[in-house]
């Protein structure tokens, strides 16, 4: 198989070839390897490549296949995890410099889950450490360009799961939302990647950004897909507290269903100012779409959003500063130096964290410490309940809610070097999901004029990514 | 000059579970060798997540009751955030505003009768890992993170040594009736925090400085420390000066405390919600169950004994000593509906029993006696079968053999004798050896009572006492 088939590649197809043994596992996971051999100078979307681990799992599928046992759609399908989940004996770094080394003695159950699938693991995606960022440029390991154009940015943080999957680097691949991860990456690389409700899918091993954000989700070349990984990710785990108890649905099958006479609601305060003119064009050409499938576009309000962005960070910071504190290099992960204990932790979160990851645990220790707390930490979470409202309020209006997934168009690596808000304020349409905890699809609408894909973010209630990928799906095949 | 004592007491309790607080690894790491009992959770490795242990919140929950604290009906955990090599996360998990009890109430005996000591809180944590310096490196043992804490905060309310002793002892029994630890000291499972100042006697308000003392391993200890510092900050106060707000340790067992960390360098734990744990909701209808399923608590064991058996304070202390003790206590009195028996047996049970089982070294379970036999004993010696004496010596090869009283009072013939003949040859014998005995008795009218003693030598303490009693004055009103 070629490249350009291997860019192309669905689940669907990809399993049918296996399933008809017309294709093998190994022959399938050869020819991504020998891609990423290939395009890996250039782009780096891996941190690290699983060669020894994903040939064993192709080899071992062909051979259940042979005995013509019955096998997941997912048996012997080459995928990619973020660097952010753990799996036994592999490197895990989350993107950072501080983590590099540290072999991870045990696996995700994201990692479990896709292993029982027999799925074949390709290797670890680069990321902006930690997630600390929305253009890929923040990896201790490199920037990660975008294949489409390698001078712009893939987006991130799952920079690495976006661009590999552009260039042929595997059929899908798991990445981390914590304020537009998935999302943004999807959108800057035309794919579709959903961000799942808190608590829809375990987050056991996979190291965390911010505990109360983050989610785990699929990245996938369409809608389809997507829900077909969902399928096999989501559940409750006993080695995760926080997931959910509700039922999982048969996602992938409740796809062909008419949206016709579904209302879509489109926040006006995601159409203001500042929206890339491009983007807004292309969301209005999506509404259209959606009128002409049957459904009902309607303007909703969702008056909290101008504070969303200030209430993610500070709770996000919060907690990033907490998570981050066991890395003090006396269990695993590169060593400090120094005579004493306090020396040697000064110097080994010195030189691990990269300026963001410092600038938001000095932000997060602000907004926690005494005198502060209620001013920073509590007074966002009391915004954050507002949001919820807003968008419990909205769902009693619409059934989906629809903005862009970004508010602009790639930019160009190393554009906003300088300007650290200005890309945490990229954030701002993707960012007041993570605090609701309500699940967010990013579906491709179209290009730019340069060429980069627009997307577009579609929002349901807790636990209803049935609808999003529903709606999602109709709008795909329409504009096909 | 005289001081009050302000004493308020942190007890951390490891509660008894078989698994960790937040993870599957052994809790029982005594002994077990270094990092043997861990996990990615325990480690603190990236990813990984807590689960709250069931079981050891339901301890938490029982403790709380016990104490007659409220219970929060909407709970949480939080985290507690802090660097040290031992606590692998970089924050523990612990309970900040909401903990699972809280506002209760414990009476104990002190000088003037009855007090209360308020409970602050009761908490639930997890436990630290271990440093262990040798020489100029540090070793980590992190066997011991994870295990579940009970912590138990009273309110500033004792004001003498003994009280805190009292409590302490108290609390301990109580946590190992309820089964909510083993309550080891030796193993580390109870450890005392104490915060104590001084004031002047007649002073109403709490003093402005606190000191505290951490890591106390044992009650003896703790009784040690506090009249350490009562010296110590009694000298300073003295002087004029007052004493140091500050934490101090301790490097031995002698009660001497060191400074240790100034407290105005304390940490800001920067506590906020545990975003890893959902909050935990209890209904009315659990906080009832664990109440129902407690079993009767020392001090209203002892209450009752002394109330519905007429036991005096220290022979009910003695019993409700363990659960235990007091257990075969009421095996032994089942049926007994006469107090005075009730009393015999429990002196019998308390005096000879216990000290046999002390001096033998043998657990209430490898006993031989029986609650029957325990019984029988007394019945034989209320029936004027036996006499005190031959039960006191008949009762250790009871313990020893698990023979029947009245087995062995057969088989040796140690039956009493009621025979006024034979009992008045011997009295006769008894005055006639003691002539002074008429001459004592014009001081004392009850003199006469050491020549029963005689008299029951003679006869290898067979004799009825009474039989003997009423022969003796017979015999001397003769004279």
């Amino acid at each position: 198989m070629n490249q350009d088939e291997l860019k192309k590649l669905t689940i669907s197809t990809a399993s049918e070839l296996l399933a008809s043994k017309k294709l093998s596992s190994v022959e399938l996971t050869q020819a991504t390897l020998d891609v990423i051999e290939q395009q890996e100078p250039v782009i780096n979307a891996f941190i690290t490549v699983t060669k020894e681990i994903a040939l064993a799992r192709a080899k071992q599928v062909d051979e259940l296949r042979a005995k013509n046992e019955r096998l997941s759609i997912l048996a012997g399908i080459p995928y990619s995890l973020k660097d952010v989940y753990n799996v036994k004996g592999v490197q895990t770094t989350g993107g950072a410099k501080i983590l590099e080394g540290y072999i991870s003695p045990y696996d995700a159950t994201v990692e479990v889950l896709m292993k029982k699938s027999n799925a074949v693991l390709l290797g670890k995606t680069n990321c902006d450490s930690f997630g600390f960022g929305t253009t890929g440029e923040h990896s201790g390991f490199g920037p990660t360009k975008n294949p489409i154009n390698i001078e712009y940015v893939p987006g991130g943080s799952s920079s690495g799961s976006g661009a590999s999957l552009v260039y042929g680097g595997g059929v899908f691949s798991i990445g981390e939302d914590t304020g537009g991860s998935i999302r943004c990456p999807a959108s800057f690389c035309g794919l579709a990647g959903l961000k799942t409700t808190y608590g829809r899918v375990s987050r056991y091993g996979a190291a965390p950004y911010a505990s109360s954000y983050d989610t785990m989700g699929p990245m996938a070349r369409n809608v389809k897909d997507v829900a077909i990984v969902l399928e096999h990710l989501a559940g409750q785990d006993a080695r995760d507290a926080t997931t959910g108890t509700a039922e999982v649905l048969p996602y992938s099958t409740l796809l062909d269903k008419s949206i016709k006479g579904m209302k879509i609601g489109m926040p006006k305060e995601y159409f203001g100012e500042g929206l890339d003119p491009e983007v807004r064009a292309s969301m209005e050409h999506a509404a259209d779409v959606f009128r002409s499938l049957g459904a009902e576009v309607i303007e909703i309000s969702l008056p909290y959003t101008e504070y969303a962005v200030a209430a993610y960070y500070v709770i996000g910071t919060s907690e990033t500063s907490s998570n981050l504190a066991r890395l003090d290099g006396i269990r695993y992960g590169i060593e400090g130096e120094g005579d004493t204990w306090m020396q040697k932790i000064k110097d080994v979160r010195g030189k691990g964290f990269n300026d963001e990851a410092k600038r938001r645990i000095m932000v997060g220790t602000y907004a926690l410490s005494a005198g502060y707390a209620d001013q920073y930490y509590k007074k966002a979470q009391q915004v954050r309940q507002l949001l919820k409202k807003d968008f419990v309020r909205a769902f009693t209006e619409v059934d989906v809610i629809m903005t862009p997934t970004m508010p602009v168009l790639p930019p160009k690596i190393g554009e906003n070097e300088s300007d650290p808000l200005k890309l945490w304020l990229m954030d701002a349409f993707t960012v007041s999901v993570n605090p609701v905890g309500v699940p967010g699809l990013s579906v491709p609408t179209g290009f730019a004029k340069n060429g980069l894909p627009i997307g577009m973010q579609l929002i349901a209630p807790h636990f209803r990514e049935d609808i999003i990928l529903n709606v999602g799906y109709q709008f795909e095949q329409e504009v096909k | 000059m005289v001081y009050e004592l302000i004493i308020g007491l942190e007890i951390h309790i490891h509660a008894k579970t078989k698994s960790k607080m937040f993870c599957r690894c052994d809790a029982k790491y005594f002994s077990a060798p270094p990092n043997s009992h861990v996990c990615p959770v325990c480690l603190g490795l990236p990813g990984a997540l807590p689960v709250p242990n069931k079981k050891a919140i339901e301890q938490c929950i029982k403790l709380s009751l016990a104490l007659g604290c409220n219970i929060n009906k909407f709970s949480k955990f939080d985290r507690k955030n802090y660097f040290y090599p031992d606590l692998p996360k970089g924050y523990q998990i612990s309970q900040y505003d909401l903990p699972f009890g809280y506002e209760g109430n414990v009476e104990i005996e002190s000088t003037a009768g009855t007090k209360s000591i308020r409970i602050t809180r009761v908490h639930m944590e997890e436990d630290t890992g271990k440093s262990i310096h040798s020489g100029a490196k540090t070793m980590l043992d992190f066997n011991k993170s994870g295990v579940p804490l009970v912590e138990v905060v009273t309110e500033p309310d004792f004001r003498e040594i003994k009280d805190v002793t009292f409590f302490a002892k108290r609390l301990r029994q109580t946590v190992k009736y309820i089964g909510v630890s083993d309550a080891d000291m030796e193993k580390g499972q109870m450890r005392f925090e104490v915060n104590m100042s001084l004031r002047k006697v007649g002073e109403a308000a709490l003093p402005k400085y606190k000191v505290e003392v951490k890591n106390i391993g044992s009650i003896s200890v703790l009784e040690k420390v506090i009249a350490y510092e009562l010296k110590r900050q009694s000298e300073l106060l003295d002087k004029g000066e007052t004493p140091v707000q500050e934490t101090r340790g301790l490097r031995d067992l002698t009660g001497v405390t060191h400074s240790q960390r100034i407290k105005e360098e304390s940490n800001d734990y920067r506590y906020f919600p545990e975003p890893d744990i959902p909050p935990i909701t209890f209904t009315d209808e659990q906080i009832f169950a664990n109440r129902e399923t407690m079993c009767e608590l020392p001090t209203d064991k002892k209450a009752r004994y002394m109330k519905n058996c007429g036991l005096d304070s220290a022979l009910a202390e003695t019993l409700i000593a363990t659960k235990g003790r007091a257990e075969w206590f009421e095996q032994a009195i089942e049926g007994v509906t006469d107090n005075k028996v009730v009393s015999q047996i429990a002196k019998w049970f308390v005096g000879d029993v216990i000290a046999f089982m002390n001096a033998n070294k043998v657990k209430l379970a490898q006993l031989k006696l029986s609650h029957e036999m325990l019984r029988e004993l007394v019945e034989l010696l209320n029936l004027g079968k036996i006499s005190s004496t031959i039960a006191k010596q008949i009762l250790p090869e009871m313990l020893e053999t698990g023979k029947k009283a009245s087995v062995i009072v057969k088989e040796k013939g140690l039956e009493v004798v009621n025979d006024e003949g034979a009992i008045n040859e011997i009295v006769k014998k008894v005055i006639a050896a003691n002539p002074k005995v008429l001459e004592d008795m014009k001081k004392n009218p009850a003199a006469y009572k050491f020549l029963i003693g005689q008299v029951m030598k003679e006869m290898q303490g067979k004799a009825n006492p009474q039989v003997v009693d009423k022969a003796i004055l017979e015999a001397l009103q003769e004279k």
